[in-house]
């Protein structure tokens, strides 16, 4: 394994184990503030014993995204190196403003989570709003800087050398608000239907429970909006794509040839060597219409590119079909529960919409790791779009592929721990 | 004295600002590792209570607490982003290594926190906490020994052109970094058994337990100070230099001195709140005085403050960031003290 594919291995690695986490400390103090809110208002025992079930889940899902963080910024400079040198002046500033939002996450969530008999039921309340709102933002933050690794904007290149630089700019680059507002619906969509979907399971089995039942109704209020209007936010990223990273729209619709009236391919496997894509569903002018909002557009190939410029085609293509394919049932089933909600039929009763949102429980995490493949993948060569190639970036140390192994294996072990727990705590509720 | 601080610029002093926010993480942070070092060190009829005052002090607020060392880091790569670099090359393993340790210390305290109710489940993490706590502040000292050395600055010089081990290994592992990691280690430990001190406050016992233990961290600290000295002068000859020949040097080595012995002659007289105030001022001076001795370096001898410095623009906004910043998180850091202050007599988790 090369040193360079290694470092990428790794790196790959960490994100995909902290975006799970980071994901679920977005959402989770959403759902735990609302029903701490359900409790005062109604005054039922159970929102509240449900408030506490869920902040002991995000306490230890947060401090393990927490220590995961941690790495990832380190690992910045341990295996990109010359990236950092490059981009650490632009980048700096929103990764200053995602530090205090961290922060100020971590101070409110030891008051929520230690505060329950210390601090006045307002001051408790307000703590869990910080909580979710600092988590909302340092997650606004973060994103803004692979937003700028894929449109970056604020510098000027002379001769290799850096000339001027506009952090400010750079924060605002194109793609900032599209990839902000696609990973907090993510955020909120994958973690609010994941946890419906789990009490969905236990209502199939015990239907009157009360615990579940609230549980599953307000997991529902974070989630379905969040998955339904996802894809609208989904089109949004692709057009900015479309526009600024030509290549990675090709490699993730597996778009060989240049066409006008190019068609959207559903499934399919992208040959590199034969430049073409096979095994597909076409909808004819499908791509233009999406990407460009005009079935008669011209979309650019990767034949268009040089083949040195070109991301690995299979796995960005693969993962775009996934994320979409996995997205697009989330907003369907969560169409589905909107509706039976609308006819004023009981949710908790819809044994078909309950089988249905269990199913659907692990889909927004896989789409989110698919989706973190189609952008990061989909960027390669560059780590900075057009800028800086990932090859020239990593570190000179050989022998990256121990540190990598010791990630992995301390990862899936984390992992592993992580879900046992999880599981533990489902089953003490029922 | 008034070169310094004729030389004093944007760059000097969001360098300052850095070695503030790491004074912040040593005092609050390292002393959530130094408690962990004493639920590893747990001992006698009270050893349950040891680890269970321990647990209860930490538990609230440890994560913001770590925080700041995330602070440093950032503020590093954005204002001395070449320093960042060089560091990220040479020193890769050490903070790999010291990594793994915060992942392993985070999560194997909240699985304790939060998991199995099981005494035996309950244990084994508290040993992993407890061994990863202990292992962690050694590697960081090694890591700041290695750069006051001046072998890491050497170091980025040969990269390609010398072998792996002189490159990546020598550096660090080294008698001189690594008394400096375990110096680290005992002054975290002695920090930490001072503040249980003030948290067991209803319980004499338990409190003459850590009055005991912070005595015999304070005789380490000593002892450790004293054998980084000592190879010091032949291994690090740059940082004996700077430590005893700086022009203010004597003047922050009697403070350092008057605070050390404060410390101890307060723990003796049980007077813990002085002890406390004159132990975070001692560990304070080391700090600083590491810092003004390798000064106007940040990877001595190789690369300067200025050198380093990132573009104005950024430097500025970076300002600018920080104070926002400071704004928010002061008050939100005093109202979380002050909630869970004397927090460990009454358990409130629910």
């Amino acid at each position: 394994m090369s040193d360079l594919f290694a470092a990428r291995t790794q790196m790959a690695l960490s994100l995909g184990f902290h975006i799970v986490f980071a994901e679920i400390g977005i959402a989770m103090p959403l759902l735990m503030v609302l029903a701490e809110w359900r409790w005062r208002r109604t005054g039922d025992e159970v929102y509240l014993r449900l408030a506490k079930r869920w902040a002991k889940g995000a306490a230890i899902l947060f401090a393990v995204g927490a220590v995961s963080g941690t790495v990832l910024s380190f690992e910045l400079g341990l295996l990109w190196p010359r990236f950092m040198q490059l981009a650490g002046p632009i980048i700096g500033l929103p990764f200053s403003l995602e530090g205090f939002a961290f922060f100020t996450e971590a101070i409110f969530l030891g008051v929520y989570l230690y505060g329950w008999d210390r601090i006045s039921s307002r001051a408790h309340l307000t703590a869990g709003v910080l909580v979710a709102v600092s988590g909302a933002a340092s997650a606004i933050f973060v994103v803004m800087v692979n937003a700028w690794m894929n449109t970056p904007t604020g510098l000027s290149m002379s001769g290799g050398q850096i000339a001027r630089i506009d952090p400010i700019e750079g924060m605002l680059n194109p793609s900032s608000f599209q990839q902000s507002l696609h990973m907090l619906l993510a955020a909120y969509a994958a973690t609010g239907l994941a946890v419906a979907g789990i009490h969905a399971a236990i209502l199939l089995r015990k239907p009157d429970a009360r615990f579940h039942r609230r549980a599953l109704l307000l997991a529902l209020s974070i989630g379905a909006p969040a998955a339904i209007l996802q894809p609208i936010s989904g089109d949004l990223s692709a057009r900015t794509v479309a526009a600024w990273q030509p290549t990675k729209l090709a490699a993730l619709e597996g778009q060989f040839a240049t066409e006008r009236g190019a068609p959207l391919r559903i499934g399919g496997w992208p040959d590199e060597s034969k430049e073409r894509t096979r095994f597909a569903i076409e909808i004819p002018r499908g791509l233009s219409l999406l990407a460009f909002h005009d079935p008669d557009a011209q979309v650019r190939g990767l034949t268009a590119f040089p083949r040195e410029n070109w991301p690995p085609v299979p796995p960005v293509h693969i993962g775009f079909q996934v994320m979409v394919g996995l997205g697009t049932t989330m907003a369907a089933v969560s169409l589905w529960a909107a509706f039976v909600t609308i006819r004023k039929k009981d949710v908790a009763r819809h044994r078909w919409l309950l089988r249905a949102l269990a199913v659907v429980t692990p889909f927004g995490f896989i789409a989110t790791e698919a989706g973190w493949t189609v952008t990061e993948v989909g960027r390669q060569p560059w780590v900075v779009q057009g800028v800086l190639r990932t090859a020239d970036a990593v570190t000179p140390m050989p022998g990256l592929v121990v540190p990598m192994m010791t990630f992995a294996v301390l990862y899936l072990g984390l992992g592993a721990i992580v879900i046992a727990l999880m599981m533990a705590m489902v089953r003490e509720t029922m | 004295m008034s070169d310094f601080f004729a030389s004093i610029g944007i760059p000097e002093l969001i360098a300052g600002i850095m070695v503030l926010a790491l004074n912040a993480y040593v005092l609050m942070g390292g002393a959530d590792f130094g408690g962990g070092v004493w639920d590893l060190l747990a001992s006698g009829p009270r050893r349950d209570a040891q680890r269970e005052l321990i647990t209860k002090s930490i538990a609230p607020i440890w994560e913001a607490n770590h925080v700041w060392l995330i602070v440093v880091v950032v503020m590093l790569f954005t204002a001395f982003p070449v320093a960042f670099s060089t560091l990220g090359i040479v020193l890769h393993i050490p903070i790999t290594l010291m990594l793994v340790g915060i992942v392993l210390r985070g999560s194997a305290f909240v699985f304790r926190s939060y998991g199995s109710r099981a005494r035996g489940a309950r244990r084994r993490w508290g040993v992993a906490f407890a061994s990863a706590s202990a292992i962690t502040p050694v590697l960081l000292g090694t890591i700041v020994g290695a750069i006051a050395s001046g072998d890491v600055g050497t170091a980025s010089g040969r990269v390609g052109a010398a072998s792996f081990a002189d490159v990546f290994i020598a550096p660090w592992l080294a008698p001189f970094p690594i008394a400096v990691g375990l110096f680290a280690l005992a002054l975290f430990a002695f920090l930490a058994a001072i503040y249980l001190t003030i948290e067991a406050k209803d319980d004499a016992a338990l409190r003459n337990d850590f009055r005991i233990r912070a005595l015999i961290a304070a005789i380490a600290v000593a002892v450790l100070a004293a054998v980084a000295l000592g190879i010091a002068r032949t291994a690090a000859p740059r940082v004996m230099a700077g430590v005893v020949g700086g022009s203010w040097s004597w003047l922050l080595h009697l403070c350092t001195a008057t605070a050390a012995i404060t410390a101890i002659v307060a723990l003796w007289r049980r007077t813990f709140r002085l002890a406390r105030v004159a132990a975070a001022a001692q560990v304070s001076l080391i700090l600083w005085g590491w810092a003004l001795s390798q000064y106007p370096f940040i990877i001595p001898s190789t690369l300067s403050i200025r050198s380093a410095a990132a573009p104005r623009v950024t430097l500025t906004l970076l300002l600018v960031g920080l104070a926002g910043g400071a704004l928010v998180l002061i008050p939100s850091l005093r109202y979380l003290l002050r909630t869970f202050a004397g927090r460990a007599e009454e358990s409130s988790e629910a």
